[in-house]
């Protein structure tokens, strides 16, 4: 697919040469990083997730140089590697914005509002799923279910969460985004552009002072059935007639 | 008035029928630290199983009842004596943090506010199989959860509960935290064992079982992340009160997720065997005005129930008689806004995009499916379309690789037998007749978040 334009049409176009590798002193600095992922498993194979979420700590996403990387690391073939970066949906195929968002549209989250807020998203921003905006900060995508129902509808930035939002409220934080303020999620730390974030994902802790304590223990929907097993239930309950509330609000 | 006096008046009281175990200090400010999860009897479990021989920790998981929450309900100390002793192998224990069955966020929140009860779960486990190295697979698009667990493990051998020769003991044990890379059918236990070895998650033939043959060829625990993370409390507190709550063959405590159109979404701990009438109940019940369509018990993988069902006890034997699973406890409700056929349309995308591709009837079911329903969705099927999809749907379910399959059959099924109708009202009417709209968290000025 990727033969040079003269070509374009001819898909059994020459074969391609090898990617070329990285500069000797990024080289360098990754090797010295891959000999600690690997070092955590009996079996080296199984350093390749971690290897290829630090090739995109490097470059944002998964280049030719990078799947040439790991494979030499690891004494695997580039079409080894390959099949397994084109596999997950985390490994990003070409160069992508500093802050991955992603609006969850499986069915819950879009019911309650996840459709509205991609559709109003792409608007605001421009742009379409799976793409960034002139200035390489923001790409948008929508994703799967992220584990967070309660707080539907939910959108994802570089993997924070960013619960119970509305169009109004996630066109607000792109803007930041996009003007380069700082913006803290509601459960996870303050965000770090993608590569830093994609350096985490290869098993390399978090040193920003404070990154883990941020946003502190459960969240509010998490800790809905402790309040009410002691008594304080933010919500009237139900006697009669159940499932529906013909109850008023409580307060 | 309190909540308790109105409601013990209907024999309901919220107080009895909920049981914070995990969840108990979630609200504390640093309740992910080693020095919370201690102040709350934190590694007085593992103190009791080391007293005991590994065998007798396995028997005692087994004695307690306590099953898989991970969705198959699987005895857990049954899986633990699978795994052969004396071997000479090496022993693996392996978490399953892949969190991604839509609707399911338990283990999610778990590992944020409280990991240190998976990291003492799981060096209890290691003691009884004999594994000196475990992994937590935790998706990768959690990255709060990493932190957490990162630096709970690190506190971990910091305090001398990891590593080599503890305590003096000769016993080594390594913990390695390992993040995927956003792939639904990881969740599979043997396509993550395939995925922690560095390859495409794909799902395995079985037999062997992980048990036998598990990563790197080695016996294997596979366990989902709550299974481990009840052991200690089970431990500490013992069998027996363990068993004293839920049902006999239901045993204990269990995280319930309650979403959707509900007045109170959330994290409800509580014994085996609960109603949704009495989660809905004490919870401020569907959003003002609004009355419950449809829900699913476990997941959107297990087969929708109805406002018929409000009174199934959510433990694994009341979910099946009724024809359903327990599956993850994920109680996703929705209401009489919400289209049943957009629903159904969305989850059968979501089986089709992560379906790995590896046996024909789901890799090529989904795909026919979701072209179906895209089609009724948008007023363009006809009526034979409806008893395609329930063909196609037989043809998948049962007939391929791995659960994945069976999943994606579940909300066609399910939805055909209850809500038939409205796939009719789409096809006549030529479109959808419901306003999206309506059904959003910010629809009725009076939602509650």
């Amino acid at each position: 697919m990727t033969t040079s334009p003269q070509n374009r049409g001819v898909s059994l176009g020459m074969p391609q040469l090898p990617a070329p590798d990285f500069p000797a002193e990024v080289r360098a600095r990754l090797e010295t990083d891959a000999r600690e992922v690997v070092a955590r498993y009996p079996d080296s194979r199984s350093a390749l997730l971690p290897l290829l979420h630090l090739c995109q700590s490097e470059e944002g996403h998964v280049s030719k140089t990078g799947i040439r990387f790991c494979a030499e690391t690891l004494g695997l073939t580039t079409a080894e590697v390959t099949a397994v970066a084109t596999f997950y949906t985390m490994y990003r195929r070409r160069p992508s914005g500093d802050y991955q968002v992603g609006v969850c549209t499986n069915t819950l989250c879009a019911v309650m509002g996840g459709d509205a807020i991609f559709e109003e998203l792409k608007e605001h921003l421009g742009v379409g799923n799976n793409e960034t905006t002139a200035d390489g900060k923001v790409t948008l995508e929508h994703i799967e279910c992220n584990a967070a129902c309660d707080y539907a509808p939910v959108v994802m930035v570089n993997w924070e969460f960013f619960d119970n939002q509305t169009p109004e409220s996630a066109k607000a934080m792109v803007d930041d985004l996009l003007a380069g303020r700082e913006v803290a999620p509601t459960r996870g730390a303050p965000l770090c552009t993608y590569k830093e974030t994609a350096r985490i994902l290869a098993g390399f802790p978090d040193e920003r002072a404070g990154a883990v304590e941020a946003t502190g223990g459960g969240g509010p929907a998490s800790l809905i059935g402790l309040r009410i097993a002691r008594g304080e239930s933010p919500h009237t309950p139900i006697v009669h007639p159940r499932g529906e509330t013909r109850t008023e609000g409580g307060e | 008035m309190s909540v308790s006096t109105e409601l013990s008046k209907n024999g309901t009281s919220p107080e009895k029928l909920l049981a914070p175990v995990l969840s108990a200090f979630w609200d504390e400010s640093a309740s992910w630290t080693l020095e919370t999860y201690r102040r709350h009897e934190g590694y007085e479990g593992l103190r009791k199983a080391l007293a005991m021989t590994p065998d007798e920790v396995i028997a005692y998981v087994k004695d307690s009842g306590l099953r898989g929450r991970g969705g198959a309900g699987f005895p857990t100390g049954m899986k633990w004596q699978f795994i052969p002793q004396g071997d000479g192998k090496p022993h693996y224990l392996v978490v399953n943090a892949d969190e991604s069955e839509p609707g399911t966020c338990k283990d999610i929140p778990l590992l944020f506010a409280n990991p240190h009860s998976l990291i003492e779960g799981m060096i209890i486990a290691c003691y009884a199989i004999r594994s000196e190295h475990a992994f937590i697979y935790l998706r990768g698009e959690v990255v709060p959860v990493l932190r957490r667990l990162h630096e709970a493990v690190r506190e971990a051998y910091e305090a001398g509960y990891l590593g080599k020769d503890i305590d003096g003991t000769g016993r080594n044990l390594d913990i390695t935290v390992h993040a995927g890379a956003g792939a639904y059918i990881c969740g599979e236990e043997t396509a993550l064992l395939d995925s922690l070895e560095g390859r495409r998650g794909q799902p395995r033939l079985r037999p062997p079982f992980p048990a036998v043959e598990g990563l790197y060829a080695c016996p294997t625990v596979v366990n989902n992340v709550e299974s481990i993370a009840s052991v200690p409390a089970i431990l500490n507190k013992g069998k027996d009160w363990f068993k004293s709550m839920g049902t006999e063959k239901s045993p204990g405590f269990t995280l319930y997720s309650l979403s959707g159109h509900v007045a109170g979404p959330g994290q409800y701990e509580a014994p085996l065997g609960i109603t949704l009438r009495q989660l809905l109940d004490m919870s401020g019940g569907m959003r003002p005005g609004h009355r419950l369509k449809f829900w699913t018990p476990g997941g959107s993988s297990t087969p929708m129930f109805t406002d018929e069902h409000l009174d199934v006890p959510l433990d694994y034997e009341g979910v099946g008689a009724a024809g359903s699973m327990l599956g993850t406890k994920a109680l996703q409700c929705f209401d009489e806004t919400t289209c049943v056929v957009r629903a159904v349309t969305r989850w059968t995308e979501f089986y089709a995009h992560e379906s790995c591709g590896k046996c024909t009837p789901c890799r090529e079911g989904t795909y026919w499916l979701v072209q179906l329903l895209r089609d009724i969705e948008a007023g363009k099927g006809v009526m034979s379309d409806l008893d395609k999809l329930n063909d196609i749907a037989d043809n998948i379910n049962g007939k391929s690789f791995c659960a994945l399959g069976d999943g994606a059959a579940s909300p066609i099924f399910s939805s055909l037998r209850y809500f038939r109708e409205e796939y009719e009202q789409h096809i006549t009417g030529k479109g959808c007749p419901f306003d999206p709209r309506k059904s959003t968290l910010w629809a009725d000025t009076e939602v509650n978040a």
